[in-house]
């Protein structure tokens, strides 16, 4: 307890320090756990072996695109690819992804002593690996993987073979993991804060989980239902997708985009989270605008609920339809605008630094932003209709999606591990991690802005003979990026395991609780005695 | 106590009930799976992975309940637990407003726009796209279900199952012990006959109406939306038997009985749902 109050008298960081906490041994630390740095542990290791395996499905993508003509895999083959490396980098890699940092850091922040549902908390994580089995048994089904994008389009979908059930299952499980999980998140932010933590003093990491764990709980239903209605009429007679019994295969695609569009902010919003974390912290500077944040973010969550038929322009809407979904689109632009303006007004006149974090998180503000600005591009109907399923759409929710997302979370691992493991990373190695990475994503992604814009269609294995070099440009850096990842992987077991030993708070701007009120690495119960918050 | 904090909220030991839960939604995955494509192992994984996950349900809510009459739970992990029961009643509610959706979408887009004159002309000659309907492209008849029957009595049945419940609340609110497990019982008998009449409407739409599940938009929203109400009534009905157990065993006081009021929650939702239903399902 001793150790919880104050990190001053800590002149020693050897792990010993909190023997009372009677932390388990061996598999059963791992298989039982009820403690929420061990269960986050577990979600981070899991997604980066989902980032790894889908990973290499983009590769298998890349290789295919490398050069026009059918070169290495059988079309369905890359049909399927194209499938389950979107499932599995949105569900598998990205998602757990920023759960593992919400179970580490919420009862850090908010000075609780655990997550609200233990048990149910490793429960969330342990529905990952059927899921996981699920997916990546669907590739060994009769007639492999089920090739019909991650969107999992009727009349496709309820046509294609037993994979596709496999997958439907695999969705449902993970459903499942997502709902448990939001609820814990929330019910811990909403009833498990220190006194004196009011909701407007939390961390911004905090915010942007307790409004994306509400965009969980509200859509993730939604696809179970969608996903439900596919294996009925695959299977059991109904009609839902299929116009002879009075459905439509547009059905789904509204159903699914009332899931998919809030997905896109579940995603993105822990990714706002931990920029708005690492940004302050190296501008020693407090976050500009705070509450503008809070209710910007809350903003976009409401308006992704409004917004899912831009996905389908060209689907087949009346004109009157287009024009409203086109405006609300246009309208997440403010409050995106209003975090980005932020950001840059927190860095303005900061007393900044450089670190492997920062550089991260700037690649982030850049980065997504430009894919904010294609995103803006593609809202304009008419030019939709011009760029939709072309490589444009690729290239744009890739910056989204990898240079928002996932460098977001590249940042908050630099950020964190000390605090986490105790230990420092190599901060020249981080540099470099990050510069390879800069480089190599920009590399694969900006060129297929131009092969969109000239014409090419997604999710097809060949292609005409004018996209030939921008295609070779793209695999080489897509390869490039993956390589570089094994560099990530390689700097986090050194730290782990041979990094120096981190001080209690190693960046002196950073000022949320687990900075300020706990040692490096943070002891296995954080807050047994709750803090008192000023 | 090792496993309290000093707040004195309640931190589990750890506990094999989650990985055991994990096993068996993998069997039943892949059980699922098999099962739809008439694979011969699908039944026997979805039967392990149903046992599996019946031991669960019963090893973990056990534990729960024990650790609930052990006086380990205080005023803040009260709160946990409502705060979780209604986002999870909330996140039913989302499940339950796809299926009205869809049932919307066919009844003034999809169905209206197939008998619409284009269609008439080029598609499908002679489709009246009059409500009930089963689609263009489905020959067979089938009569539709009449709300004035059955499904009004089941109305009654469900409305007066909750004046029942609520009746059993007041009573573990004034301890009263028999008026407490009189009016668990006659909830569960409520449910229970409703749950009798919906299997009697099926075999009867099924055997007499012709109204099956392949019976087009119809058929399809009629037996997802009554079906999955059908499920949480029977889900329903099983904690209720759960809570009845319980509060013959003793359980329960006036202050403490989240247990009771989570199942009464979930009952008056699945409730209300049955209300829309008995609207847009039969009436409308």
């Amino acid at each position: 307890m001793e150790a919880v109050n104050t990190h001053a008298d800590h002149g020693h960081h050897d792990r010993g320090h909190d023997d009372h906490d009677h932390k388990p041994t061996g598999l059963k630390r791992w298989l039982m756990s009820t403690n929420h740095k061990d269960i986050g542990t577990m979600y981070l290791w899991f997604s980066f072996f989902m980032f790894i395996v889908g990973g290499i499905m983009a590769l298998v993508i890349r290789s295919e695109l490398f050069q026009p003509g059918l070169q290495i895999v059988k079309p369905e083959f890359f049909n399927s690819m194209t499938t389950y490396h979107g499932l599995i980098m949105v569900f598998g890699a990205i998602m757990p992804a920023f759960v593992g940092f919400a179970n580490w850091l919420i009862p850090m922040q908010i000075g609780a002593a655990d997550m609200a549902f233990p048990r149910m908390n490793n429960l969330s994580f342990w529905l990952l690996p059927p899921a996981a089995f699920l997916l990546i048994g669907a590739q060994f089904a009769p007639g492999g993987g089920a090739g019909v994008g991650w969107t999992l389009y009727a009349p496709l979908s309820t046509q294609a073979g037993p994979a596709m059930d496999l997958t439907i299952f695999a969705i449902h499980i993970l459903g499942m993991s997502s709902i448990m999980g939001s609820i814990n998140i929330i019910t811990t932010l909403l009833n498990m804060r220190a006194p004196g933590m009011a909701l407007m003093k939390m961390p911004m990491f905090c915010w942007t989980w307790l409004i994306t764990a509400y965009l969980l709980v509200a859509v993730m239903p939604v696809l179970a239902g969608a996903v439900t209605m596919t294996l009925t009429d695959r299977h059991f007679g109904t009609h839902f997708f299929n116009a002879a019994g009075g459905g439509d295969p547009v059905l789904y695609q509204h159903i699914f985009w009332f899931f998919g569009h809030p997905e896109v902010y579940i995603i993105a919003i822990p990714a706002f989270g931990v920029v708005s974390q690492v940004i302050p912290a190296f501008s020693r500077k407090p976050l500009f605008g705070y509450a503008s944040m809070v209710y910007a973010t809350a903003s976009i969550a409401i308006l992704s609920f409004m917004v899912w038929a831009h996905h389908m322009y060209t689907a087949g809407m009346p004109v009157q339809a287009q024009l409203y979904f086109m405006y609300a689109t246009v309208l997440i632009a403010v409050p995106t605008g209003v975090k980005v303006f932020n950001w840059v007004a927190t860095m303005w006149r900061g007393s900044l630094t450089f670190e492997t974090p920062m550089l991260f998180a700037i690649g982030f503000l850049f980065l997504f932003t430009l894919g904010g600005f294609t995103g803006l591009v593609l809202s304009i109907t008419p030019v939709d209709v011009q760029l939709h399923d072309t490589y444009y759409v690729v290239a744009h929710f890739h910056y989204v999606m990898v240079a928002g997302a996932l460098f977001s979370a590249f940042a908050g691992i630099y950020f964190w591990l000390p605090k986490w493991t105790g230990r420092m990373y190599d901060e020249k190695l981080g540099r470099i991690h990050f510069w390879l990475s800069l480089v190599f994503f920009n590399l694969t992604f900006f060129v297929q802005h131009f092969l969109g814009l000239a014409g090419m269609p997604r999710r097809i294995p060949d292609y005409a003979l004018q996209f030939a070099e921008f295609n070779a440009i793209s695999s080489v850096g897509a390869f490039g990026f993956g390589f570089s990842q094994l560099l990530f992987l390689y700097i986090v077991i050194k730290t782990i395991t041979s990094g120096e030993k981190a001080p209690d708070r190693p960046w002196e701007g950073a000022d949320s609780l687990e900075w300020t009120h706990l040692p490096s690495p943070a002891p296995f119960h954080s807050f047994v005695e709750p803090p008192v918050i000023k | 106590m090792s496993n309290q904090s000093a707040g004195g909220y309640y931190l589990p030991q750890p506990s094999h009930w989650p990985i055991v839960a994990s096993i068996a939604l993998g069997f039943l995955g892949f059980g699922a799976s098999f099962s739809v494509n008439s694979m011969g192992l699908g039944y026997v994984l979805l039967g392990i992975g149903f046992m599996i996950l019946f031991f669960m349900f019963a090893g973990w809510f056990t534990a729960v309940a024990h650790e609930s009459e052990g006086g380990n739970y205080n005023k803040q992990v009260d709160a946990s637990f409502r705060w979780g029961m209604g986002w999870f009643i909330f996140s039913e509610v989302m499940f339950f407003a796809v299926f009205f959706g869809v049932l919307f979408y066919m009844r003034t887009i999809s169905i209206p726009d197939l008998g619409s004159l284009e269609h008439q002309q080029l598609l499908w000659p002679g489709f009246k796209a009059d409500w009930p309907v089963a689609g263009p492209g489905i020959k067979d008849t089938f009569s539709p279900m009449a709300a004035w029957g059955i499904p009004a009595l089941n109305t009654a049945l469900l409305l007066t199952s909750g004046v029942t419940l609520t009746w059993a609340h007041w009573a573990l609110l004034k301890n009263n012990r028999m008026q407490l497990i009189w009016g668990l019982a006659l909830t569960i008998a409520l449910g229970m006959i409703f749950l009798g009449f919906q299997v009697y409407e099926y075999s009867h739409a099924m055997s007499e109406m012709n109204l099956k599940l392949s019976m087009g938009a119809y058929g399809a929203t009629f037996y997802m939306l009554t079906g999955f109400h059908g499920f949480h009534v029977t889900v329903g009905t099983i904690m209720l038997w759960v809570i009845l157990f319980r509060s013959v065993a003793g359980h329960f006081n006036e202050h403490s009985h989240f247990g009771f009021e989570g199942v009464a929650w979930y009952w008056h939702f699945v409730d209300v749902v049955w209300l829309f239903l008995f609207v847009v399902v039969y009436w409308l």
